[in-house]
């Protein structure tokens, strides 16, 4: 258990020194750096001064080495384009994001549960079989058209909900969060469903496929036969046996979620972390871009991590089977 | 089988037509309606887009044929409509559905071109790396572990970004199509090379490739000519529902700005421009863009959903 518990952080580990390899690779490729922070009437004098006290004449990997020993306290260095900390710049808008992947999470199991339940039992009727067909559409509709189409219909239209920004929100300690005003909760609608509109349709179908599997075991004839009621064979017996697959997928894709809001976030105009990097990258602020791309990778291999290890622990088979 | 082969081209082709038609993957396609609605849809859709000159009222690209007379007019069926402009016009007087037209070419050629170039890529890798195993194998595969641990969303964003930036200013436009193929290989190979190196790596141990190999043929010969055929199945449901993705991933950087210019627009960028004039009434130099692209990439799906099904062995 511990070589594999080493093995897997080491991998981790290795994931994120490449990563932040490819982040430090976007500050040499992407434009001189000096060039970009300096203004026009800096001297030649004073841009090669600046040049050194950036460590830039330092060989590759010596600054390579600094880029990943500063990013793991943390810095990122500044914005090209404000000057202000880039840490600083993320950490606030931090709470946006993730209050937004988490409530979208929720959602789409929420949703997508008894959707997959529905579906699996009542398989064939008109009702399950269009359920089905909606969500091959749920997965071919990119998160952008979701939200402008939910836009259109709900905020232009009929006018009931606010169509961009976080409306108020209440301060504790660094977090901030929308939930506990009520223009808060209403911004959070349009963008949270938009998110997990595509998690909505993963979920029910991995019930669906899971349920169907299960209601043909044994010990669910056997409760039939011994006359237990239809619901609660449906939802005691089968459906946690089912849940296992979907609280791992959820798990790994929580990350997933936090990546794309930055689509979401862009349409929403929801002042969170994603919209941070696009304007980044319009920009080529790559300071802010290379933080973000960090930042979400750790997010991402930790969760991935988490989920390998707390799967090693319940089932013991799982530990010999990997490299 | 050997007096078909010494037929004529033309009865050899009619021959090759009605075996297909007497094909499992023939009897289930007709017998699925999603699938059949999906293929006469996408059919439809890339004809129209390929006779874009042709069957398009204007030329959306030519400043020459725009009217600012034109401009903000609502599609045909609404009071204001106009002929010939069907889906009504933008803000500068362009046409909508010459421009969807237009838009849907550039849109699916990007996505055929960067399918074709991520098999290219993924399937040579995944053959050489489940061939040899080793070192080379080793290097490949962590390096897919990389891609795959950082969301392609966000590997698409910097690749396009870095790439555009690095390409000369006046490049930029013109180099726009080429980058976003680039991007959306780097982020896609990743999945073909791994269900190919799994598949050679089983197909390496039958009789039939240790036969090949105890006559000396060539290791390029036998990954080509032996292996590779057996490991098609499964990638070929890989590439369909990556053409679809392909297609979303580009509208996705057309739309966050960073994909095809408003010069050159594809349907991601229509979006984009369209989605500006969201609360000013003018929904349809939004909404048209939007079910188009909608439209492609569902009726791939659908394809894609039913050949999954249909090469699925278990499900036999």
């Amino acid at each position: 258990m511990i070589v594999f518990l080493i093995k897997r952080l080491a991998n981790a580990v290795l994931v994120m020194l490449a990563v932040a390899l490819m982040a430090f690779m976007i500050f040499r490729f992407a434009g001189d750096p000096v060039e970009l922070m300096a203004n026009e009437q800096m001297s030649q004098a004073d841009r090669l001064e600046l040049r050194e006290k950036l460590g830039l004449n330092d060989p590759f990997v010596t600054q390579y080495v600094r880029f990943v020993v500063n990013a793991a306290q943390g810095d990122f260095g500044i914005s090209y384009r404000n000057g202000q900390d880039v840490m600083t710049l993320i950490a606030e808008r931090f709470p946006a994001t993730i209050e937004l992947a988490l409530v979208a999470t929720a959602l789409s199991l929420l949703i997508g549960i008894p959707l997959g339940v529905l579906t699996a039992i009542h398989r064939g009727r008109w009702y399950s079989e269009g359920l089905q067909f909606v969500s091959i559409i749920g997965v071919s509709l990119p998160s952008f058209v979701v939200g402008i189409l939910l836009i259109l219909v709900f905020a232009v239209s009929l006018g009931l909900v606010p169509a961009f920004g976080r409306g108020d929100v209440v301060q504790i300690g660094w977090w901030s969060t929308g939930l506990l005003t009520a223009s808060g909760r209403a911004s959070l609608l349009l963008p949270s469903f938009a998110l997990a509109l595509y998690q909505i349709t993963l979920v029910m179908r991995l019930v669906r496929a899971e349920m169907m599997e299960v209601l043909r075991s044994d010990f669910v004839k056997f409760a039939r036969a011994r006359g237990v009621p239809r619901w609660r064979i449906n939802f005691r017996h089968a459906l946690r046996n089912c849940l296992m697959p979907v609280v791992t997928m959820t798990a790994m894709n929580v990350g997933s979620l936090i990546a794309f809001a930055l689509i979401t976030e862009t349409v929403f105009q929801w002042p969170g972390m994603g919209m941070l990097f696009i304007q980044a990258v319009t920009f080529l602020d790559i300071p802010v871009m290379a933080g973000y791309l960090c930042i979400v990778s750790f997010i991402f291999v930790t969760l991935n991590t988490l989920v390998d290890i707390a799967y090693a622990v319940i089932d013991p088979r799982l530990r010999d089977a990997t490299r | 089988m050997t007096d078909q082969a010494q037929e004529t081209p033309s009865t050899a082709k009619i021959g090759r037509l009605a075996r297909w038609r007497q094909s499992d993957l023939w009897w289930s396609f007709t017998r699925s309606p999603s699938a059949i609605a999906g293929a006469l849809i996408l059919t439809l859709l890339i004809l129209a887009a390929l006779a874009a000159p042709l069957i398009s009222p204007q030329n959306p690209f030519d400043p020459a044929q725009l009217d600012l007379w034109n401009s903000e007019l609502p599609p045909i069926w609404q009071a204001d409509g106009q002929w010939p402009f069907i889906l009504g016009t933008d803000t500068q007087g362009r046409d909508m559905l010459s421009a969807i037209l237009y838009g849907s070419r550039i849109s699916i050629l990007i996505g055929v071109c960067s399918v074709i170039l991520s098999l290219t890529v993924g399937l040579s890798l995944g053959l050489v790396a489940g061939y040899f195993g080793g070192i080379v194998d080793n290097v490949l595969m962590r390096i897919g572990d990389v891609l795959l641990s950082i969301p392609t969303i966000l590997i698409a964003i910097l690749v396009s970004a870095v790439a555009r930036q690095m390409l000369p200013p006046e490049l930029r436009d013109v180099g726009s199509a080429a980058v976003l193929v680039l991007a959306i290989t780097l982020s896609a190979w990743v999945q073909y090379a791994r269900t190919v190196r799994a598949q050679t790596i089983v197909e390496r141990g039958k009789e039939y490739v240790q036969a090949a190999r105890l006559l000396k043929t060539p290791a390029r010969r036998i990954m080509l000519n032996h292996i590779l055929p057996n490991t098609l199945t499964p990638i070929m449901v890989a590439a369909t529902l990556n053409f679809g993705m392909a297609i979303l991933t580009e509208a996705t950087l057309s739309f966050l700005g960073i994909g095809m210019p408003p010069s050159q627009p594809s349907l991601g960028t229509l979006i984009r421009l369209g989605n500006q004039f969201l609360f000013s009434g003018v929904w349809w130099v939004v909404l048209f863009p939007v079910l188009q692209l909608c439209l492609l990439v569902v009726s791939v799906n659908l394809l894609g959903d039913w050949l999954r099904d249909a090469l699925n062995p278990k499900l036999r």
